[in-house]
């Protein structure tokens, strides 16, 4: 099984970027689950949400705490939160919205496993219109980790963002083919 | 065919309460059955589904409007969590003991105060004496099975009550999992249409619900009982020909590895499936723990459990829900009523945990059965614990 761990704000689409995965890997006959931290939802407040995947059923009805993947879909969360809290020593990876290199934040926060940067924000301005960055993050979640199909994740997106899919699917895309992945 | 999908299960829910083919739906929203209930909307809104959605300015009024559906003949449909059970406190005595076959949801939440909207048992473990048909889903699938299984068993014409199926707010409710839904020519084969006992009818006219004077009461409260710990044949037949029917297979009392189990955990709700996991790990270090719980919460299936427990020498349970300065925890309050008496009785060790969302992990789970083995090995088995108290009972909070 591998536990995930979304930090985001409110309104940037960290559940659903938690939800689109979950989908994903069910369809492609996996089990998961997804589910939000179950907070006071607030526009701009730091939320995350929660993903597991595995071959076999998933029981456990707690809180993901050792996460194996963790993502960051706003670069000023590492300010303020620990995000490398609970990764385990080997073979976590967080994969980062970040205009910085993985080095410069190593330095400046400490951070535990692989790391993978991806300016998320740009992408999603160029090819969304707008700083949402949920799916942009999952393209490069998709690279690193291989959880599920770039395919199986594009049917998603389609389904989900219907006439407006075309510009996210552009940046899952991209962030997919541009992220760097550390060592 | 049904299909595999992955979803959010209150929407679920909803699709289940549809495929059932409902005609009415009296609710009012609350976290965190919300979901359900606005997915409802939108179906009947969209023509999906032929029903009346009533909209209601309480509870109080959505079970009220409720027992009026169904004494007209209606197949009835509500959901509601913590507060809004509450607030149907004194309407649930009335659906029942007017025999009301419904199907209510509950999201399972605490109650305030301190105000709190996750999940615990104090909404459904207040509701114990209320006469209703009680059952509880561990996760997504059971819950839109138990939907399903609870149309038919409440409008069965040697049951006709209402009935509860419980669900764990958040934790299940709003989680996205893989779930098998059945399609509405499936459910119309096992469910078929609503044949009411007795109506409303302005041809025919009766009355329901006169009043009950001391020379009747007692008998009425009688029939009540008969009629609750009666259903208990219909139920496991109907959980059988829903086994035949989807390949999925209930029982009143449900186990887990508990064949030759020293110490069995007793749960309910969605914890079951995290003690699931934490009893394969301990099995593999050669622990001889089991896992039991109700699936039927009323009627109690007294025998059911008896010969579960059968072997145990001890059974570490797990309330989420307490009566301050009372005995302890009202599941395991039941099951020492239970087993009261019986020759070899288990020890029984009782415990309070996951109150107000907070969750219940592993080593909760380790500290539990700790305590259970050292009463195992002479302890003096201790009162109730409320387990998971920062600085614990008499420390700094």
């Amino acid at each position: 099984m591998v536990e995930l761990r979304f930090h985001g704000r409110g309104g940037q689409g960290a559940v659903t970027s938690a939800e689109l995965l979950a989908l994903t890997a069910i369809d492609q006959g996996k089990y998961a689950q997804a589910f939000p931290s179950f907070g006071p939802e607030r526009r701009g407040a730091p939320v995350v949400a929660f993903a597991r995947i595995d071959d076999k059923p998933i029981r456990m009805r707690v809180a993901v705490r050792e996460p194996n993947y963790v993502i960051v879909l706003d670069p000023s969360i590492l300010k303020i939160v620990n995000t490398s809290d609970g990764m385990p020593a080997q073979g976590s990876v967080q994969v980062l919205n970040t205009s910085r290199t993985a080095a410069e934040l190593r330095k400046d926060f400490g951070l535990k496993g692989k790391l993978v940067t991806v300016n998320a924000n740009r992408i999603a301005a160029e090819e969304i219109g707008r700083v949402i960055t949920n799916t942009t993050m999952l393209g490069a979640l998709v690279r690193a980790t291989g959880l599920v199909d770039v395919d199986g994740m594009i049917v998603q997106l389609k389904e989900r963002f219907g006439r407006i899919a075309e510009g996210n699917i552009k940046a899952f895309r991209r962030a997919y083919e541009e992220c760097v992945i550390e060592g | 065919m049904a299909q595999r999908k992955g979803m959010e299960v209150s929407i679920a829910i909803a699709e289940a309460a549809s495929a059932c083919d409902v005609d009415c739906i009296a609710a009012y929203p609350i976290t965190p059955q919300t979901h359900v209930v606005e997915h409802l909307a939108e179906i009947v809104a969209e023509g999906e589904l032929d029903a009346e959605f009533i909209p209601v300015e309480s509870e109080h009024a959505a079970l009220s409007a409720c027992i009026g559906c169904a004494a007209a003949g209606a197949r009835t449909f509500t959901a509601t969590s913590s507060q809004g059970l509450a607030l149907m406190h004194e309407v649930l005595f009335i659906a029942s003991a007017l025999r009301m076959p419904m199907v209510m949801v509950v999201a399972n939440r605490a109650l305030s105060g301190p105000i709190n909207i996750w999940n615990d048992h104090s909404d459904v473990m207040t509701e114990r004496d209320v006469g209703w048909l009680q059952v509880f889903a561990e996760n997504g699938q059971e819950a839109v099975d138990l939907v399903i299984l609870a149309h038919k068993i409440s409008e069965d014409h040697r049951v006709l009550l209402p009935i509860m199926v419980h669900f764990d707010g958040f934790i299940v409710s709003h989680m996205i999992e893989p779930l098998s839904l059945p399609d509405r020519d499936e459910v119309k084969k096992f469910l078929p249409n609503f044949v009411p006992a007795m109506r409303l009818d302005i041809d025919n006219p009766i009355s329901m619900g006169p009043v009950g004077m001391p020379t009747v009461y007692t008998e009425a409260k009688m029939v009540a009982e008969a009629a609750v710990r009666g259903s208990y044949g219909p139920i496991v037949e109907t959980f059988k020909g829903f086994g035949d029917m989807f390949g999925r297979h209930y029982r009143p009392v449900e186990t887990y590895r508990s064949e030759d189990a020293e110490i069995m955990m007793v749960t309910m709700g969605s914890i079951s499936e995290t003690a699931m996991t934490w009893v394969d790990a301990q099995r593999e270090r050669g622990e001889k723990v089991g896992l039991v719980r109700f699936r039927l919460w009323r009627p109690l299936p007294i025998e059911d459990f008896k010969n579960a427990v059968r072997g145990a020498k001890a059974l570490t349970v797990i309330d989420r829900h307490f009566s301050p300065g009372g005995p302890g925890g009202p599941v395991s309050a039941e099951i020492k009523q239970v087993l009261y008496g019986t020759a070899d009785a288990p020890q029984i060790v009782e415990f309070v945990a996951g109150l107000g969302g907070r969750d219940i992990n592993m080593e909760d789970f380790d500290q539990m059965y700790g305590k259970t083995k050292a009463v195992l090995a002479g302890a003096p088995v201790p009162p109730f614990e409320l387990i998971q108290v920062r600085g614990g009972h008499h420390g700094e909070i």
